[in-house]
């Protein structure tokens, strides 16, 4: 759309004239292109605010050589200044094509109330506005609760709509695909209990307390909660993203509409697949980190094979092993559920699908720490 | 016009998002057996407003009647059974993307017949060939294209010879041919199977060539300002929107479309 197409030559330039008493003359000269240096428009206001009867405003552009999308913005800022200050704009001194483009921009008008309005509100007004939606939040996610507890029963009477070709994938996904990590992480987790509790315990020569600390707590409570937290990451995110896209894609409003509840066909599988395969991840995630805390025990700290697994059998109980497996299973639950509440809240843009993941994996991870705490609690109380 | 009673009929409609209000005071009546347009300019509210006659959206104000039933006021089961008996086709296609394009329309059959699994896989090849996408069985929907997408969807509406089809914007997409097989078989299904069948489009050409009877809605006064059957709709309507649009812009006068 150059109006020629000569060589690039001097930049930009405005020249600001008054020929007449009422009329403002702005000669553009040289090249007119996005990304360089151009002259403002605030030029022309200031020169509209100095003189008051300025009542057109004319240009010339014999010396333009070439021009783009650069002199049409600067052309509608002249222009909104016009419209304020009810100055006639006289764009006959224009290029053709540039003259014929601002005409196709302004041939639809902007639509009223389309543009979202930002109203400033008072701070209290504000705590208001955050403290209903704080409970409309809680509303739904205790809807959530229901409808998802409602679709568990329905399974368990045999009436659930939902493909077992999906549970089956979904299981292989998120059980045996995330053995590597879960390996690494609770090895690892094992390892670096073993080796604080090794420096302190050393101390006293109480080495051989090693397998007991890291037995318990692997087992009891930090096998379950490594795997909750990978299966946050990995698993609750994924299933955020999945229902979110869908609703993207209008995929979960395809299936409302044939009469196929979401909560059935999406959320059930998902729920069933952590709540069979998390205690299965975590019981293998105690072994690994017990692997963990033996090799320290055994290559640090001279201490025997048998000495280290005897010590392991009798520190450990199998009320700590049911403890942990319950925390398995009741993370299972909360990781699932919050992914698909996430995903299923999700709107209607790829940014939003972003922000469902991210929500989906601090829901999850707080409330699996809360529930640590509230079981920790109860097993006091309980005297487990 | 077979025009025989009301199948659906909506009442001073009012469709909002929060406060931003989309279209007022809507009224109009689709008959059994119609093929009712829904058009408008881009953005205007046809999407939302087909998305209030499904079940997925709860208007601001007014009622969405099903013949005699007010859908947003009955019971579940009850808007249950009537949803039974729609089909939708998205502006996107909506296919589920986990599942092969045999999937997604046997699911419908799943869920709602006794056909046995060969029985289903004959339907299912059936609608598929109906939109010309034969062969394509074991694709996923991320495997063909947008236009193809679409067709798919198409199948998918269709897989339960649905008494009322929703088709949003069904041509957007396809080469010319396809689209006017497309038309062809909305008129064909209309005739065969007695479905009503309700359109958001704005290809004039399918417009004139399918629809007896339609709503124009018009974002500036944010309301209906004409309906009825489109060909009558541009030799008699004064109306200068509706008549640019039915004339792509130009102002001239006179069937030029015919
Ligand atoms: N989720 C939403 N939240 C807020 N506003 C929305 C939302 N979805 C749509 N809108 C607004 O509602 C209006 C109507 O949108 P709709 O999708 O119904 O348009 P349409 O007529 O189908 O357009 P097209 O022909 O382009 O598909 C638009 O102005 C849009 O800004
Ligand atoms: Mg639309």
């Amino acid at each position: 759309m150059n109006s020629s197409m000569e060589a690039s030559s001097a930049a930009g330039e405005l020249s600001i004239s008054r020929p007449s008493d009422n009329t403002l003359l702005l000669r553009l000269a040289g090249s007119w292109k996005m990304g360089q240096a151009l002259p403002s428009a605030n030029e022309v206001e200031k020169q509209i605010e100095s003189g008051p009867g300025i009542e057109r405003i004319a240009f010339d552009t014999k010396e333009l050589s070439v021009w783009d999308t650069g002199l049409l913005t600067f052309v509608i800022k002249v222009r909104n200044l016009c419209s304020q200050g009810e100055i006639q704009l006289d764009s006959q001194g224009l290029p053709e094509g540039a003259r014929q483009l601002l005409a196709l921009a302004s041939a639809v008008p902007e639509k009223k109330g389309a543009r979202g309005e930002t109203v400033r509100e008072s701070f209290l007004s504000q705590v208001g506005e955050d403290a209903i939606a704080f409970a409309r939040s809680s509303r739904e996610m205790l809807d959530f609760i229901g409808e998802a507890s409602i679709a568990f029963f329905r399974f368990l009477t045999g009436r659930a709509q939902f493909r077992r070709s999906d549970l089956i994938l979904i299981i292989q996904e998120s059980g045996a695909q995330a053995l590597p990590i879960v390996s690494l992480i609770s090895l690892l987790v094992g390892l670096i209990l073993a080796f604080i509790g090794a420096v302190q315990l050393m101390l006293f020569g109480a080495q051989i307390y090693v397998a007991d600390l890291v037995g318990i707590a692997m087992v009891r409570v930090m096998g379950a909660i490594m795997t909750g937290i990978i299966m946050t990451g990995r698993t609750g995110a994924s299933f955020a993203a999945q229902l979110g896209t869908m609703q993207v894609n209008e995929e979960i409003d395809a299936l409302k509409t044939l009469g196929v509840s979401p909560m059935e066909f999406l959320v059930l599988p998902r729920m069933l697949a952590l709540v069979l395969m998390m205690p299965l991840l975590c019981l293998y995630a105690n072994l690994m980190g017990i692997l963990g805390g033996f090799i320290v025990g055994v290559g640090m700290l001279d201490l025997g094979l048998m000495e280290y697994y005897n010590q392991t059998k009798a520190g450990v109980g199998l009320d700590d092993l049911a403890i942990g497996l319950f925390h398995g299973l009741v993370f299972g639950v909360l990781v699932a559920l919050a992914g698909c509440l996430r995903g299923l809240q999700c709107g209607r843009s790829a940014s939003a699908v972003g922000d469902a993941t991210t929500s989906a994996v601090v829901t999850g991870i707080v409330s699996i720490i809360v529930a640590t705490a509230i079981i920790t609690v109860l097993c006091n109380v309980l005297g487990i | 016009m077979n025009k025989t009673d009301a199948h659906i009929t909506i009442k001073d409609l009012t469709m909002a998002y929060g406060s931003f209000v989309v279209m007022r005071d809507l009224n109009f009546t689709i008959g059994q057996g119609d093929v009712f347009i829904i058009m408008g300019g881009s953005g205007c509210g046809k999407s939302t407003l087909m998305r209030h006659m499904i079940g997925l959206q709860a208007p601001a104000r007014g009622q969405v009647l099903y013949g005699d039933l007010s859908f947003w006021e009955a019971e579940p089961a009850e808007q249950d059974r009537i949803m039974k008996r729609v089909g939708v086709l998205y502006q996107s296609g909506a296919l589920w993307s986990s599942m092969t394009l045999a999937e997604n329309v046997a699911l419908p059959l799943e869920q709602y017949t006794d056909l046995s699994p060969s029985q289903i896989r004959e339907v299912v090849s059936l609608k598929l060939s109906l939109v010309g996408l034969a062969g394509f069985e074991d694709f996923y929907p991320s495997e063909i294209s947008g236009g193809m997408r679409k067709r798919a969807g198409l199948a998918r509406a269709m897989a339960l010879d649905p008494d009322t089809l929703f088709f949003d914007e069904p041509s957007a997409g396809l080469d010319p041919v396809s689209a006017r097989r497309l038309d062809d078989l909305i008129l064909e299904l209309r005739d065969s199977l007695g479905a009503t069948v309700v359109v958001v489009t704005h290809e004039l050409a399918s417009i004139f060539a399918v629809g007896n009877n339609s709503v124009f809605l018009d974002p500036e006064t944010k309301t209906m300002i004409a309906g009825g059957h489109p060909k009558k709709l541009l030799e008699e309507c004064e109306d200068p929107r509706v008549h640019s649009f039915l004339t792509r812009g130009e102002e001239t006068t006179g069937g030029a479309l015919e």
